[in-house]
């Protein structure tokens, strides 16, 4: 069997900016994969301008800039339509696809499967299970590419920016939500989001709503909730659970590489490298969503570690630096520090579950290395740098979020 | 249906008891109607239930549903080949996580021999270890009863009654039973009209109570029987091999986990009495406690995901047997209240109401079986993705090819509504729940179901 250099699985922007960016570095022996029938990923779907200004230079709908990202790597092996089953160790894959069961080698491969909305059922949501109840990604694949409506008057849950996107996919196919339903006190996505619910959509945003009861029995009648200490019931005939993403890990999850509970992703050092060394991963695998430009840059910093790794310059992934956040964060990324040093300035991503206002700290081995106050927001990612440090006898690093009384 | 809309035999409800009957009934050359409610079969109790082959180690001795899950459980065993339906030997162990429920394995492990049910014994504490290592070591002692299996729900009902089809025998489905009157001869009405049958079998379920006042003052009252699951993603499937049974109380056999016949582990059932006999309505209180009972023996599920959540209505009498008599001078057959057996029991409760026929309304003949091999969604066997002349997989959680939902869709007993897709397919019922795939599979879907 042949070996490659590279293959990487999924081909959305985090896969194929890191393809393109191989091919940049002089890289010819590339595979990518991807069990769609087109390239693209999400972006594929989302009819909705939104993405490409910075990457392209003028704001694009999803499905151009899924095309320009395509377009890129047109030289390059883009199969289509492969599912891939199995990851094994020491980079090699097991697929299926129009050729039947096949085995992929690598000398190493890049996992960039994306992250999809958690679904009614994960949410345990009370209630009858009527035809009529999907996600945003479910909702825009019937609408922009199939051109269809499956429902007329849907009630939309939650307020992150992906629920703003779901009204912009309804008006596609001149659908109005009822209402959107917001759990918290406030909305999740920035103000004044809600303003342009009610303003440019004519849609009633409602936050502080719990204990959501599905009704229906064959299609979607309506939900129930409370608030305000009452019992409330909307009628409609479709319900969009909206946001919470997840990685999309079903395949990591079987798999030997280490996950971390915190961000439900593979766990990485900062070169994006997994626990075994011939894996890396980049996008929204690692932790759910963020913007494609975001995904689209770490595919393009995987690119050069794996170049990297390729000219077997990158030092060795044993004896890591564990990291571990507390306090107030609900994760942090990379999870670990391999090789000895001197490390660039080290770059933290974090997230908090609510809103917190405190000092962000970073830990060695219990002492204090780096702080700044911090206002922290669910829906915005934490990122800054720590200066370089001589952690060469450092074992443990802590990411603290302490919540000031 | 015959142009004059008569039947020797009409079959009121498509769950897997009439699907079983309809089967029995059609091999006998009576040339049976079937007629569901819902939009396809398995509208009712059988569409959500947790899917094991019993033996019967624990059923009432000497009572008819013993008997009935006895007959059906060796007659899956013979037939299962033929039809392409799976058996996934897992047996099961009841666990005792206290010491009272210690005290009450012996009387487990005689029950199960004086139901003739051999090779139960008891496992200590160390021998519990060996063959569930997983399981939390609060687990103290069991019974193993091997013969428990696992099986899938929806395929086996949907053998028989394609078995049935081959048989001759005709399915109406979206054919509701709002009344009827005997005068020789059984007038039903229907939502699509009358329908004239020389002998009626009442197997509706939920609804068994309500259907036979068209024949009598029903003498049990149906009280649905609510069961929860929580059904957590593959990776959970390799953390147990048997199924783990509690020590049976008096109102239910109580929180299971096991395995599924789909690379799966379900959590559950609950058992809460209601009277709505339609919804079954799934309620977070319950689906945490679930998780939380689940996590407490087989720690390992804490990181697992929940992939699907699900509830079924078991319909159950005030009485703990099944109601099955013969009236002949009604010409009426009654087959109710098969609470918490019916899939097991199904095949065993046909052969019983043949016999109760034969008995009282006249000579069954035996035809030569045509077998009729329904596609295999199990996962312990070849699935149609691993085929090495490639696949199209649409739904990518199940890894289901877009030739099983095409053909789910085709044929002259295509899925009657978006349900009965999922139940023959299982696309759209993975960790995703539809996210990637449910515009495609509707798509594929379009103009051949009611969506
Ligand atoms: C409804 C919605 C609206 C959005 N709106 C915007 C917006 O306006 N602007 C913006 O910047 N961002 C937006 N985003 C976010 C953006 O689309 C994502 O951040 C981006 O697509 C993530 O890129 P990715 O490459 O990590 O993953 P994805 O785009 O999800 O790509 C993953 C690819 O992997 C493939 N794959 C997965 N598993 C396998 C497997 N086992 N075998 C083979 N292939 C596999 C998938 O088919 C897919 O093509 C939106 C997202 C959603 C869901
Ligand atoms: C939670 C749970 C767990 C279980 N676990 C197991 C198990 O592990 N093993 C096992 O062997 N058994 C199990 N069972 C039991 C089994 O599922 C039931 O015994 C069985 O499904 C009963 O089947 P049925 O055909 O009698 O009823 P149903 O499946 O309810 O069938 C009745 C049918 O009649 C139709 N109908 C109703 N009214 C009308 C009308 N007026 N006109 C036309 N049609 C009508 C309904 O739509 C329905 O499809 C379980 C049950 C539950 C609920």
């Amino acid at each position: 069997m042949k070996t490659h250099d590279v293959v990487i699985l999924g081909a959305g922007p985090a896969g194929l900016s890191a393809a393109a960016e191989l091919k940049r570095l002089g890289h010819r022996d590339i595979v990518i994969l991807d069990r769609e029938s087109q390239g693209g990923g999400i972006p594929r779907h989302c009819g909705h301008t939104g993405y490409g200004l910075l990457q392209f230079g003028r704001l694009m709908t999803g499905p151009d800039f899924a095309k320009r990202l395509v377009d890129q790597v047109s030289d390059l092996d883009l199969r289509l339509g492969h599912t891939v089953l199995k990851l094994e160790p020491n980079g090699r894959i097991q697929t299926t696809g129009p050729n039947g069961p096949e085995t992929f080698q690598a000398q190493k491969i890049l996992l960039a499967m994306g992250a999809r909305e958690t679904p009614r059922s994960a949410r345990l949501v009370s209630g009858t299970r009527p035809w009529g109840v999907m996600n945003t990604g479910a909702l825009q694949q019937f609408a922009y590419l199939h051109g269809k409506a499956p429902f007329q008057h849907p009630i939309v849950i939650g307020t992150e920016l992906v629920s703003f996107s779901t009204l912009l996919t309804l008006g596609h196919v001149g659908v109005k939500a009822v209402a959107m339903l917001e759990a918290h006190a406030r909305i999740t996505a920035r103000r004044p989001a809600d303003w342009v619910a009610r303003i440019a959509f004519g849609v009633p945003v409602l936050t502080g709503c719990s204990e959501f009861t599905i009704r229906g029995q064959g299609k979607v009648e309506g939900v129930t909730f409370r608030r305000h200490g009452r019992e409330r019931v909307l009628e409609g005939d479709g319900i969009i659970f909206t946001g919470q993403f997840r990685p999309e890990t079903g395949l990591l999850t079987q798999s030997h590489l280490e996950l971390d509970p915190g961000t439900r992703g593979p766990v990485i050092d900062q070169l994006y490298r997994c626990t075994d060394a011939s894996y890396f991963a980049a996008g929204n695998l690692l932790r759910g969503i963020e913007t494609a430009g975001q995904c689209y840059r770490e595919g393009k910093s995987a690119a050069h570690a794996i170049h990297a790794a390729l000219d077997d310059t990158l030092p060795a992934s044993a004896a890591p630096i564990r990291i571990e956040a507390t306090g107030a964060l609900s994760y942090v990324y990379p999870q670990r520090l391999t090789g000895r040093g001197p490390y660039d300035p080290l770059l933290f991503k974090a997230r908090v579950g609510e809103a917190v206002k405190g000092t962000l700290r970073v830990l060695a081995d219990g002492r204090e290395i780096w702080s700044r106050p911090i206002n922290a927001l669910p829906e915005r990612r934490i990122a800054w740098r720590v200066p370089a440090v001589d952690l060469s006898n450092t074992h443990h690093l802590t990411i603290d979020l302490t919540p000031r009384s | 249906m015959t142009d004059t809309n008569h039947a020797q035999v009409v079959i009121i409800g498509g769950g897997v008891v009439g699907c079983a009957l309809f089967r029995r009934f059609s091999m006998s050359g009576l040339r049976p109607v079937l007629l569901e409610a819902g939009g396809d079969i398995l509208s009712g109790a059988s569409k959500g239930n947790s899917a094991l082959l019993h033996t019967g180690f624990d059923a009432p001795h000497g009572s008819l549903e013993l008997s009935c899950m006895q007959q059906g459980y060796r007659e899956y065993l013979a037939i299962r080949e033929k039809l392409n339906l799976p058996l996934v030997k897992s047996g099961a162990i009841v666990v005792a996580w206290n010491d009272e429920q210690i005290q009450k394995l012996d009387e487990i492990v005689a029950k199960a021999h004086a139901n003739n049910v051999g090779e139960v014994t008891r496992v200590d504490r160390e021998q519990l270890r060996k063959m569930e290592p997983l399981l939390s070591p609060k687990a103290l002692a069991g019974v193993h009863v091997p013969g428990e299996h696992i099986i899938d729900p929806w395929s086996a009902p949907l053998a028989y009654v394609r078995q049935g089809l081959a048989h001759g025998g005709i399915v109406l489905r979206n054919c509701r039973v709002t009344g009827g009157h005997f005068n020789g001869v059984w007038h039903l009405e229907t939502s699509q009209g009358e329908i004239t049958a020389d002998l009626v079998i009442n197997a509706a379920g939920n609804q068994g109570d309500i259907i036979e006042a068209i024949n009598r003052p029903a003498p049990f009252k149906i009280t649905p029987r609510k069961g929860q699951f929580v059904v957590f993603d593959k990776p959970a499937a390799r953390l147990v091999k048997a199924i783990i049974l509690p020590v049976p109380t008096e109102r239910t056999k109580g929180v299971v986990i096991c395995r599924t016949a789909f690379g799966n582990l379900l959590v559950g059932p609950t058992a809460e009495d209601q009277e709505d006999r339609i919804h079954a309505a799934v309620d977070e209180a319950a689906l945490r406690q679930l998780v939380a009972r689940g996590v407490e023996m087989l720690p390992g599920l804490a990181n697992v995901d929940v992939s699907a959540v699900y509830a079924g209505l078991r319909p159950a009498t005030e009485f703990k047997d099944y109601q099955i008599t013969a009236q002949p001078d009604r010409r009426w057959i009654t087959v109710a209240g098969i609470r918490s057996t019916g899939l097991t029991g199904a095949l065993g409760i046909a052969q019983h109401v043949a016999g109760l026929y034969a008995a009282s309304f006249g000579r069954l003949n035996e035809m030569e079986p045509i077998w009729t091999p329904v596609p295999n969604l199990c996962e312990e066997n070849t699935r149609p993705y691993q085929s090495p002349l490639g696949a199209d997989i649409v739904c990518h959680c199940e890894w289901v090819t877009r030739g099983e939902i095409v053909a789910a869709l085709a044929g002259d007993f295509p899925a009657g509504d978006v349900g009965g897709l999922k139940r023959r397919t299982r696309a759209m019922m993975g960790r995703c729940q539809g996210f990637y795939c449910s515009a495609h599979v509707m798509a594929l879907a379009e103009g051949k179901i009611a969506s």
